[in-house]
C-alpha cells in the first residue's frame, strides 16, 4: 500500500549503486549497516514475507558492500594457494571456492568466496578489508592487486524460482550450470557474470556486473522475475536462513584474529566447524605449521549447531502463563550453553526456524562435550528470570534442500 | 474376493485426520492400512490441478489451527509442510476499505481512520483473545471423558479440568462463558463500534455453520477460529505451500515414513463387524482386509449410518447419530485467473492482495445472506473469504496468470428444488457478481471457474450435506458430545471400531487434533 509519502535523507554512509531503486521500495525505511553501507534490514514492515520468499520463491538482496579484490597475473594462483585453506590448484576457471584464510598462528582472518575468472584472473570476497593483508603477502609475487569493491556491484538471487527468474533473463540457459561454478552471460545487451553461491543454503546464485548497469539490471529482474515471485530481501531474513544453512558470520558467531583483542578470542578453522576446508596436503599455506600443531594436540574447541528442545521450553513458559516466545528474528547476543553446573560452550546466534519449526543456533563448544545428540543446558530468560532449557547438539546445515546443489540437466 | 494380508489397524477415508491417525498408530509401531476412496489424498484438505496448469485448493484453503506438537511428533516440516503467512484482511467496502495487517502500527491507523476508540480496543482484543485460548487449550488437548460412567482415567481428566478451570482469571472466566453462550455479534458489540470491522470479525463465527453471526452460539465457533497458533502466535493464518493438499501429502509422508500403507481409489463398502466387533472392511470391489480394529476418519453419519449396519449399533445411539446437526452452509468457487483482480477501493497488486479478502460489509449483510438461507435459498449478495494462493505461492498458477479461492456462505444443502446444474452455475454467476460489486474486472480475466455446492462437497468429498467440519460445532455438539454422549472419546459401541474425524473432539479444520488424540486413545487401551 502506498501512501505517498516520500522522503530523501542526508546521509554520511556509502551508498549501492542500487540505492536509487532499495530507498524506493523500502517501506519500512529500516536499514542497517554493512561495511559502511547503509543496506536494507526488511524492506517491507515485517520481514516474513521475505524470509519465505527466500525459501519458497526468489528473494533479491543487494550485496554490494561485500569486500572485493581481483588478483591477477602468473603467480595469482600461486598467491592465493598460499592465502587460503582450500587448494586453488585444483580451482578450475569457472569455479568457485569457499574459504577461510588464516594468520600464521592459524587463526581464521576472515572467510569469503575464491572466484577463477581466467587462468590467472581471480576474484575473492571478504567480510572486512582485506588489501593490506593481502599485499604484504604478495610480496615479490608477479601479479596485480585491485579493489573491486566500487568497480563490482553484486546482487543475490536466492529461492527455489531463482533460475528460474534468472532463465527469463539472461541470454543464456542457467540449467547446467553447477552449485559452486560461475558462468558469463548477457541481460540483453548488459554483460553479467553469474555464480550459484550464496549465503541462504538454498538454491541460489549471485550476480556480478558493472555498476553502471546496476539499476538496469535490477530493474530487469524485478519485471521478469515478478510471475516467479521475486521479492526484495533485507538482512533480517537472510540472517535467519544462513542460521539454518549452518553459515558463520564474521563479527558474530567469531572475530577476525586480526582484531581479537584477547587470544580467547581468536578461533582456528578447526574451531569453526572449517576443518572441511582445511587443506593439510597442501604443500604450504599462511597458517599451516600452526594448525598442524593444533590437530596434533587436539581442538580445544568446536562449532555446532543446536537444537532447543521444545516441551521444556514450551513448559516454562506456561508455567508463568505465557505462550512460548520465539524469537521472530535472529538473535546475536552471546548465549551461555551449560553441561551440569559448568559452563561448556555458548552460543552465537540463534532463530525459530519458521520452516523446520524448530528453534536452532550456531554454538561454540568444548570438544570434550561435543557429541552428537549431547544435551546441553541453554540460557534463556522467561519473564526477566533466568532459566536453563534443554538443548540438542545436531548436525549442520539444519536446512539443506537437494535443490541447492541439483542440476537439471 | 480375495483376503489380503492383516493389520494391526485399518483407517478409513485418507483425508488429513486418517492420515494423522495412521501415522501416530505405525509411529507407535503398529502396523497400518490407509483405504482412500478418492485417486488424490486429503480428503476435505486436498490440492487439484482442475484446469492445466491452475492449482486449485479445492475445498479448505487456509491453515492456522494445526496443532505444533502433531507438526514436530510427525516431522511433518521435513515431509513438506511450509506454512507461509497470510498477513492482512482486506474488507472492501463501497469506496472505502478496512485493512489490517501483520503490522500493529499499521493496522492501528487503519482502523483508527474508521475509530480510532476500536483502534485501541483492538490492541487489548488480541491480548484477550490470546488468554481465552489459553484457557480453552486444556479442554481441546483431553480426550473427551466419559462424564455419565466415567472410568478412573475418566476422572483424572475431570479433575484435571476442574483444577484448570479454578485456575482462571475473573476475566478469562468471563470471556470463556460468553463466548459459549452469546451470538458472535452481541459478543464483538461489547468490544467495538465499526460495523465493518465488527461483522469481519463476526464472520469467523459462521464459517461453516448454519447460523447467522446474531445466532447465539455463533461467538464460539468464533472462538474456534481463534485457537490456532503459528509459531508461537495466536490467530495467525497460514497458506501451505502448494495448497491444503500439501499439508495432507506431508502427513500422508510420514505415516508411509512410519511404515503405513496407504492405497487411493480403493472405496470402502462396509466395515466387517463379527460377534460386535470390527474385524476388517471389505472394499466395493468385493476385496476384504481384516485387522484388529477399524478407524474411520469420515464424519459420524457416515461412520455409523453407512459402513455398519444399524443393527449392530444401540438404538438410541442410532438415535442420537441421526440427530447430529452435519447442515451444509457453504460453497466454494475457485476461478483460474489471466491477471489480478483490481479492487476499487485499493487499486493494484499490493500487499493487500497477499492475505484475505472479507465481504462483509456489515451484520447485516451476513444476516440477510443467512435469511436467504434459511428459506432454502443462496445467498443473493453472499459473504465470503477470499484469498489468491498464487500471490503467495506463484507456482499454484502458470507465470503470470492467478488462482482465487472463494470460500461463499451461505449455500444450503437443502435448496428449494435441489442442487443442479442451472442453480450451480447460477450460484456461480452470483459469486462472480458480488466479487464485480468491488473488483470490476473479474469478469474479464476469469479464465476457468469450479463451482462447488454442498450437494457437490457431498459427493465428491463425502462430506455429508456438505457441512465442511463433519457436523456444526454448536454447544450440544462438542466435547463430551462430540459426536455423540458416552461415545465421544473415539470409541463407538462396536468393539475395535474407532472414530477419527472432525465429527469428533475438538472438531473441525485442519488441527490433526482428532487424528492424533485418537490415536493416543487407541494406544492407550492397547497397553
Amino acid at each position: 500500500m502506498t501512501y505517498g509519502n516520500q522522503f530523501t535523507a542526508e546521509t554520511q554512509l556509502n551508498l549501492s549503486p542500487f540505492f536509487e531503486r532499495t530507498s524506493q521500495l523500502n517501506e519500512s525505511q529500516e536499514w542497517r549497516r554493512w561495511s559502511g553501507y547503509l543496506a536494507a534490514t526488511n524492506y517491507e514492515l515485517t520481514h516474513e514475507n521475505e524470509y519465505f520468499a527466500i525459501r519458497t520463491k526468489a528473494a533479491l538482496l543487494d550485496i554490494t558492500p561485500l569486500y572485493k579484490y581481483i588478483i591477477e597475473g602468473p603467480d595469482a594462483q600461486r598467491f592465493l594457494d598460499r592465502l587460503v585453506t582450500r587448494n586453488i590448484q585444483i580451482c578450475k576457471v569457472g569455479q568457485v571456492m569457499y574459504t577461510p584464510w588464516c594468520d600464521e598462528m592459524g587463526k581464521v582472518i576472515d572467510d569469503g568466496t575464491v572466484q577463477r575468472l581466467s587462468e590467472n584472473k581471480f576474484r575473492i570476497t571478504s567480510a572486512e578489508p582485506n588489501l593490506e593483508w593481502i599485499e604484504t603477502n604478495s610480496a615479490g609475487m608477479d601479479l596485480s592487486i585491485s579493489d573491486d569493491s566500487k568497480t563490482t556491484a553484486s546482487l543475490a538471487l536466492q529461492g527455489p524460482n531463482s533460475r528460474d527468474v534468472l532463465n527469463a533473463v539472461a541470454s543464456d540457459s542457467l540449467d547446467n550450470l553447477k552449485f559452486f561454478w560461475m558462468m558469463d552471460t548477457h541481460f540483453g545487451d548488459i554483460s553479467v557474470s553469474i555464480s550459484r553461491t550464496g549465503y541462504t543454503g538454498d538454491l541460489g546464485y549471485e550476480i556480478w556486473m558493472n555498476p553502471d548497469d546496476a539499476i538496469a539490471v535490477w530493474d530487469l529482474l524485478l519485471e521478469k522475475g515478478k510471475p516467479y515471485g521475486i521479492t526484495p530481501t533485507g538482512l533480517h531474513a537472510l540472517d535467519m536462513a544462513r542460521i539454518e544453512a549452518g553459515l558463520i558470520l564474521l563479527d558474530v558467531d567469531y572475530i577476525s584474529s586480526r582484531h581479537a583483542i584477547v587470544e580467547s578470542r581468536k578461533s582456528s578453522p578447526f574451531e569453526l566447524g572449517l576443518g572441511w576446508a582445511v587443506k593439510m596436503k597442501k604443500k604450504d599455506f599462511i597458517g599451516k605449521k600452526a594448525l598442524e600443531a593444533e590437530k596434533l594436540k587436539g581442538v580445544e574447541w568446536e562449532f555446532v549447531g543446536i537444537e532447543i528442545e521444545w516441551d521444556p521450553f514450551e513448559k516454562l513458559h506456561r508455567d508463568v502463563g505465557l505462550a512460548p516466545g520465539l524469537p521472530c528474528t535472529a538473535w546475536r547476543t552471546s548465549t551461555p550453553l551449560y553441561r551440569g553446573n559448568k559452563q561448556v560452550g555458548y552460543a552465537t546466534s540463534g532463530t525459530w526456524s519458521p520452516i523446520l519449526k524448530k528453534y536452532i543456533a550456531l554454538a561454540h563448544v568444548k570438544a570434550e562435550y561435543v557429541k552428537e545428540n549431547t544435551q546441553l543446558d541453554f540460557e534463556l530468560k522467561v519473564e526477566h528470570f533466568r532459566k536453563l532449557t534443554p538443548a540438542q547438539i545436531v548436525p549442520t546445515p539444519f536446512f539443506d534442500p537437494e535443490r541447492k546443489r541439483a542440476c537439471p540437466q | 474376493m480375495s483376503t489380503v494380508k492383516k493389520y494391526d489397524a485399518i483407517v478409513i477415508g485418507g483425508g488429513h485426520n486418517g492420515l494423522t491417525a495412521a501415522a501416530y498408530l505405525g509411529r507407535a509401531g503398529k502396523k497400518v492400512l490407509v483405504l482412500e476412496r478418492r485417486y488424490v489424498l486429503g480428503g476435505a484438505a486436498v490440492t487439484e490441478e482442475i484446469f492445466p496448469g491452475f492449482k486449485f485448493t479445492v475445498c479448505s484453503y487456509v491453515v492456522s489451527l494445526m496443532k505444533p506438537n502433531v507438526m514436530r511428533e510427525l516431522m511433518l516440516p521435513k515431509f513438506g509442510l511450509e506454512l507461509l503467512p497470510l498477513e492482512s484482511t482486506l474488507t472492501p467496502l463501497n469506496n472505502d476499505y478496512l485493512l489490517r495487517t501483520a503490522d500493529a502500527d499499521q493496522t492501528y491507523r487503519e482502523i483508527a481512520r474508521h475509530s480510532r476508540k476500536d483502534a485501541e480496543t483492538y490492541m487489548r482484543f488480541g491480548p484477550a483473545m490470546g488468554q481465552i485460548g489459553m484457557a480453552v487449550r486444556p479442554i481441546l488437548e483431553t480426550i473427551a471423558p466419559n462424564a455419565i460412567r466415567p472410568s478412573l482415567s475418566d476422572l483424572g481428566a475431570l479433575k484435571k479440568l476442574m483444577n484448570h478451570f479454578q485456575s482462571l482469571s475473573s476475566e478469562q472466566f468471563e470471556y470463556l462463558t460468553k463466548l459459549m453462550t452469546m451470538s458472535s455479534a452481541d459478543f464483538l458489540d461489547e468490544w467495538f463500534e465499526f460495523e465493518p470491522l465488527k461483522a469481519t470479525m463476526s464472520a469467523s463465527g459462521i464459517i461453516g455453520t448454519f447460523m447467522g453471526p446474531k445466532s447465539p452460539g455463533s461467538a464460539y465457533v468464533m472462538l474456534h477460529h481463534y485457537m490456532g497458533d503459528i509459531d508461537g502466535a495466536f490467530r495467525a493464518w497460514g497458506f501451505q505451500r502448494g495448497g491444503t493438499g500439501a499439508v495432507s501429502m506431508a502427513i500422508a509422508r510420514s505415516a508411509e515414513h512410519f511404515g503405513a500403507d496407504i492405497m487411493t481409489e480403493a472405496p470402502v463398502e462396509k466395515v466387517i463387524v463379527k460377534n460386535g466387533r470390527a474385524v476388517g472392511v471389505a472394499l466395493e470391489n468385493g476385496d476384504e482386509y481384516s485387522s484388529d480394529m477399524v478407524i474411520s476418519g469420515l464424519d459420524p453419519k457416515q461412520t455409523f449410518l453407512n459402513m455398519v449396519d444399524e443393527s449392530d449399533l444401540p438404538s438410541d445411539f442410532v438415535t442420537d447419530i441421526k440427530n447430529f446437526r452435519i447442515r451444509g452452509s457453504s460453497g466454494k468457487v475457485n476461478l483460474a485467473l489471466d491477471a489480478l483482480p483490481n479492487f476499487t477501493c485499493l487499486p493494484g497488486d499490493g500487499h493487500h492482495l497477499r492475505g484475505a479478502i472479507s465481504i462483509s460489509p456489515s451484520y447485516d449483510h451476513l444476516e440477510r445472506a443467512y435469511d436467504d438461507a434459511k428459506y432454502g435459498n443462496f445467498s443473493k449478495k453472499p459473504f465470503m473469504d477470499i484469498i489468491l494462493p498464487s500471490v503467495l505461492d506463484p507456482e499454484m498458477a502458470p507465470p503470470g496468470k492467478h488462482v482465487m479461492s472463494c470460500f461463499v456462505q451461505y449455500a444450503p444443502y437443502d435448496i428449494n428444488g435441489g442442487w443442479n446444474d442451472t442453480k450451480r452455475e447460477a450460484f456461480g454467476d452470483t459469486v462472480v457478481n458480488t466479487i464485480a460489486r468491488y473488483a470490476p474486472n473479474i469478469k474479464d480475466i476469469i479464465l476457468h471457474r469450479q463451482v462447488l455446492t454442498p450437494a457437490d462437497m457431498e459427493k465428491t468429498f463425502g462430506l455429508t450435506e456438505g457441512n465442511i467440519f463433519h457436523g456444526e460445532l454448536s454447544l450440544q455438539q462438542l466435547f463430551t458430545m462430540r459426536p455423540a454422549v458416552k461415545w465421544a472419546d473415539y470409541t463407538t459401541p462396536i468393539k475395535n471400531y474407532y472414530q477419527c474425524g472432525s465429527g469428533t473432539h475438538p472438531g473441525g479444520g485442519i488441527t490433526g487434533s482428532p487424528g492424533e488424540m485418537a490415536a493416543k486413545k487407541i494406544l492407550g487401551e492397547l497397553k
